[in-house]
């Protein structure tokens, strides 16, 4: 396993209160786990993957991400098994969509 | 009209139940995860993989848990079997009039090895100490994984069990038996087999099943609610009349049905008309055509 952590400041967008989970952990799955927490503003995202070596892939991602959403004052958890990164796209997008009830 | 086999446990907590009802226990956020499987630097679960909690079913509150097949195969590792226990003890506590399982797992999760096995066998005693307080178990199965190994025996230990033809309920699971009787014995390949032999239409015709509905959310939730009513009139304990019972129509398959090589014989010495056309009949045509036939009525 290997852990990843992110983080993105002075994001402009907050999520409501109750936390979500999106994905399950499975062979080329993830799962996601989008929660509020006070982070002076940022996007924070921790990444347990069983897939080694891949940090560049996912820094590119999570750039990604943070581009499209502008979160602030959230907390990401995720666990994967082996996603590819368009995976990866989707159930972050899902997991905002399923707080915010929107796209972006 | 949506699929069970399809659906992950969060999914269908959310269409069986009535809409919005399901409340978590130990939800993701909460992060209580396996302490085995980060030893072993493989990937853990928020939810250990079973997502346990109340919800209402036709206005009706009941508790609920939901195995996800995805994560690990549904396997019961130390903390799954103990939100699992947990909910039963809860339903014990405050009189719940009865538990809902969605079963969908391979059994004890190895990993975890001596602390999976321990777990499984907590879950037996949790499901018949709840029984013997007056709250009902039902288990339901219909996941692309089935209920094999301890979990199979814990959905027979339960008040009733709902399946669907997808759903597959045994002990050993189609490559245990061919990895240690070899592909003479059992071929883990040949689907068509592994169906006829776990399926739900077996398990139905078998009495190890109380009812076999369709591969759809609302037959899932209809027979849940029939099995409720059902419930009022019996007592919800396992009794030693019911053991010896059942004890009794288990040596009686293996005096009719012990030298059978296939299920199609067993379906044939059942006095089911045209065996070969079973696998391929819609749920509500097989249960009127095997009205008499199950092993239970005759």
């Amino acid at each position: 396993m290997e852990t990843l952590v992110y983080r993105f400041e002075q994001g402009t967008r907050t999520v409501p209160a109750t936390p979500q989970v999106v994905g399950v952990v499975g062979s080329g799955n993830l799962e996601v786990l989008i929660e509020p927490a006070a982070l002076g503003g940022a996007c924070q995202i921790q990444i347990s993957t069983a897939a080694r070596g891949f940090g560049a892939t996912w820094e590119a991602v999570m750039r990604d991400f943070h581009a499209r959403w502008q979160l602030a004052d959230v907390n990401i958890a995720i666990n994967d098994m082996g996603a590819t990164p368009a995976v990866v796209s989707l159930r972050l997008d899902q997991a905002v969509e399923s707080m915010l009830g929107s796209a972006p | 009209m949506s699929s069970f086999l399809e659906a992950t446990a969060r999914e269908r907590l959310a269409q069986l139940f009535d809409a919005g009802s399901f409340s978590e226990l130990l939800p993701p956020q909460a992060r209580v995860i396996s302490p085995h499987l980060g030893q072993l630097d493989a990937p853990v679960a928020f939810d250990d993989g079973v997502a346990v909690g109340s919800a209402t079913l036709g206005g009706q509150h009941v508790l609920v848990a939901a195995q996800e097949g995805a994560f690990m195969g549904g396997a019961v590792g130390e903390v799954h079997g103990a939100k699992l226990v947990g909910l039963l003890r809860r339903a014990v506590g405050e009189k719940a009039k009865a538990v809902l399982l969605l079963l969908e797992t391979g059994g004890v999760r190895l990993h975890e090895a001596n602390a999976g096995l321990i777990a499984v066998s907590e879950v037996m005693r949790a499901v018949l100490d709840a029984r013997a307080a007056g709250v009902a178990v039902i288990s339901l199965v219909g996941g692309s994984n089935g209920c094999f190994g301890g979990m199979g025996i814990v959905a027979r230990c339960t008040n009733a069990v709902i399946m669907s033809e997808e759903g597959r309920l045994a002990m050993s699971g189609p490559e245990v038996i061919e990895t240690t009787s070899g592909v003479e014995e059992f071929d883990s390949r040949d689907r068509a087999l592994v169906w006829r032999t776990t399926g739900g239409k077996h398990r139905y015709l078998m009495g190890d099943c109380q009812s076999i509905v369709p591969d759809e959310m609302g037959a899932f939730r209809a027979a849940a609610m029939a099995v409720l009513v059902g419930l009022d009139a019996g007592t919800t304990a396992l009794t030693i009349e019911s053991v010896e019972a059942e004890h009794q129509l288990l040596s009686q398959r293996l005096l009719r049905f012990g030298s059978a090589t296939d299920p199609l014989d067993i379906w044939a010495a059942l006095g089911m008309a045209d065996p070969a056309s079973i696998p391929m009949m819609e749920a509500a045509a097989f249960i009127d055509a095997s009205v008499g036939h199950r092993a239970g009525d005759q």
